[in-house]
């Protein structure tokens, strides 16, 4: 395969530790369905399938600077943008440490303010027009930031999506909405959500830009965002980006999608899976080596192990601490 | 000190807090070349400029969402509601959002943003631009609701919304824009929410009320002092969280309570402080508690005799505090 990293300034270290990532988010969302088949946690929302798009969009920003709104799927994103292992399984096992919600929120509803990461619920694409406000509120003070959005495509029929996407148009502001298409709105399939070919089609009644672009291809994914991301710094305003990607998982662990799609459908997806896909890409240039991998999958299955260790014998945060943060505490 | 109108105090509060703190900015429909429709910001674009009087697309949701947002990165926004009947579309923000993000975050993430709207009837606004929305948001833990009755409150409790570090819905009577006035110190003040304020001692009968109302019953107290009838008139100011602990006390020190308010009356805010009374109070009493409040109507039409038989009238408020004397 030809050489496409290099072109986009990424080394070779670069792109491994891209894959280091995607390959950690779907080594955790497959222990979470172990865990949660084993009856040791509650409930699983899952990431699988859409993790290229996720970490090649964190490459593209600023994690050091930057502002981000994810959504209930993003491992590979918190991931790359700083959350640990550790803190993932601690917010699977809803324990006390937990950095996202301390065990009061279900799993994968992130957040983590020293991270830059803000906290979101379950009502879909309310998190769409807060990506809004940071931008709002960065321009006025004049920092130079790009604030980052991501959805499902059925977020994007929500009244929330409209109304940030257009006041960040009027307002030319630095964000990026990226829509994460995985195909299905639970059962609902694309013909069903709506009538335009893509989603990014919607940018251009929102005087910005919109690109659609493989969601299995993580520099793919993070061409299209550092375009975004380049254009939000010259002041050229927001951008609508969407990823196309695949669902490989039921919605959660309380779905069964053989009931609205075939088991062959998901199979014919498979074959294009980033994380598999990216695998080869790295092993036909020679850079990752049978070595490398396997070192990879044991470092990455030795961080498991010992996290989900940590977090199950963690302590659940103490039931007193219910009433606590409903309004700010002097002290 | 000056005497100003219920209006001029909100925008005496606005124009105070934005040169006070260069965080505070306003957002909303109408509010910048146009000073609101209402004329509540008027002034405050050519004195602060377009950045920080910002007139926002029509999309109710996007006001409070994006303020949000711009409250989770440091900003103290004011977002405006055109007219409270127009907060639906908002409603998902206000409580899925704004009213759990310190406590779904546990305490990383928090909202200090001030929502304010235009509430009330007998301005001909018909049904959809009469509403009282309170209690749509009064069980709401993560929001305290600010009700105001005269300017002296209002500049006070809205600067003290403002510098909230969580999220506050400001409610103002639109009657009482500018038929209420009063005076207000020169200097600088803030009022505490949260807490509700004895407008007139009394003896003989307890009025529990907010908004405009506390000025029908205040009128209706002192014309009944004439026939010897003494009224305690408490205005809750902030109708969520109650302030229970005066509730229980102005109840308390005259045994016979009414609570006003001219919302529609099953499940209002004073349900909760009927509840509230009776739950402590049941040996104070000495009559059951009076509840006067607007029919439960969709409020309410337009036409002048269909609207003044939904609004509340000064003369309810008289009626409903002798019978109470009396009993």
């Amino acid at each position: 395969m030809e050489n496409r990293h290099q072109a986009l300034g990424f080394s070779d270290q670069d792109v491994l530790k891209m894959y280091e990532i995607m390959l950690t988010a779907r080594r955790i969302d497959e222990r979470l369905w172990l865990l949660n088949r084993a009856g040791k946690i509650p409930f699983v929302v899952s990431c699988q399938g859409q993790e290229a798009a996720q970490v090649g969009a964190a490459f593209a920003l600023n994690r050091e600077k930057d502002y981000v709104a994810p959504y209930y799927r993003d491992f590979g994103l918190v991931l790359a943008w700083g959350m640990t292992v550790r803190e993932m399984m601690l917010n699977n096992f809803a324990k006390a440490e937990d950095p996202n919600s301390g065990g009061r929120q279900m799993p994968g509803h992130f957040g983590y303010r020293k991270l830059r990461m803000l906290t979101h619920s379950s009502p879909v694409t309310t998190q769409n027009p807060h990506a809004v406000g940071i931008a709002l509120a960065a321009k006025l003070r004049g920092d130079d930031i790009v604030s980052f959005v991501t959805f499902g495509e059925g977020s994007s029929n929500q009244g929330d999506f409209h109304e940030a996407a257009n006041f960040a148009g009027v307002h030319k502001l630095p964000v990026i909405f990226m829509c994460e298409n995985n195909h299905y709105a639970i059962s609902v399939s694309l013909k069903q959500q709506f009538a335009c070919d893509h989603i990014s089609d919607r940018a251009k009644g929102y005087g910005m830009f919109g690109k659609t672009f493989d969601g299995n291809d993580p520099l793919a994914a993070y061409e299209a965002v550092k375009e975004a991301a380049d254009r939000a710094h010259r002041g050229e305003g927001p951008s609508l980006l969407e990823a196309d990607c695949y669902r490989l998982t039921p919605h959660t662990s309380d779905d069964n999608d053989m009931t609205y799609r075939t088991k062959e459908e998901v199979a014919t997806a498979k074959k294009h899976d980033g994380v598999m896909t990216f695998a080869d890409y790295l092993r036909s240039l020679g850079i990752l080596t049978e070595e490398k991998e396997k070192e990879m999958e044991e470092r990455i299955r030795k961080d498991i192990d010992e996290s989900t260790d940590y977090a199950e014998k963690a302590a659940f945060a103490d039931p007193e601490s219910v009433f606590r943060y409903v309004y700010e505490e002097k002290d | 000190m000056a005497v100003i109108s219920y209006i001029e105090a909100i925008t005496q509060a606005l124009k105070e807090e934005m040169e006070r703190d260069e965080n505070v900015f306003i957002m909303g429909e109408d509010v910048g070349k146009r000073g609101g429709v209402f004329q509540a910001t008027k002034g405050l674009y050519e004195e602060f400029g377009q950045k920080r009087v910002i007139d926002t697309p029509l999309a109710e949701s996007a006001i409070v969402g994006v303020g949000i947002g711009a409250a989770m990165y440091g900003m103290r926004p004011v977002a405006e509601m055109q007219f409270a009947d127009f907060m639906l579309p908002a409603t998902n923000q206000i409580i899925s959002e704004a009213a759990k993000t310190r406590y779904r975050s546990n305490n990383d993430w928090s909202v200090p943003l001030t929502i304010r709207a235009p509430y009330g009837g007998g301005v001909h606004g018909g049904l959809y631009h009469s509403q009282s929305m309170e209690a749509i948001f009064a069980n709401v833990p993560g929001l305290k609701i600010v009700m105001p009755s005269t300017p002296y409150d209002v500049k006070g409790l809205l600067k003290a919304s403002i510098r909230d570090p969580d999220p506050v819905i400001f409610f103002e009577h639109k009657r009482a824009y500018r038929l209420i006035k009063g005076e207000v110190p020169d200097e600088e003040y803030v009022l505490p929410i949260g807490k509700a304020d004895v407008k007139r001692e009394g003896e003989d009968v307890t009025v529990i009320t907010y908004g405009l109302a506390v000025h029908f019953a205040l009128q209706a107290a002192e014309k009944l002092a004439a026939e010897g009838i003494s009224t305690h008139v408490l205005d809750l100011q902030t109708v969520y969280p109650l302030d229970k602990e005066t509730v229980i006390e102005a109840a308390r020190k005259t045994g016979k309570v009414l609570l006003v308010t001219e919302d529609t009356k099953e499940g209002s805010v004073i349900s909760e402080v009927a509840a509230t009374i009776a739950e402590n109070c049941l040996f104070d009493l000495d009559a059951p508690i009076r509840r006067l409040a607007a029919p439960d109507v969709p409020p309410m039409p337009y036409a002048a005799p269909l609207e003044k038989t939904c609004m509340l009238q000064p003369d309810q408020v008289e009626h409903a505090i002798r019978e109470l004397a009396e009993f």
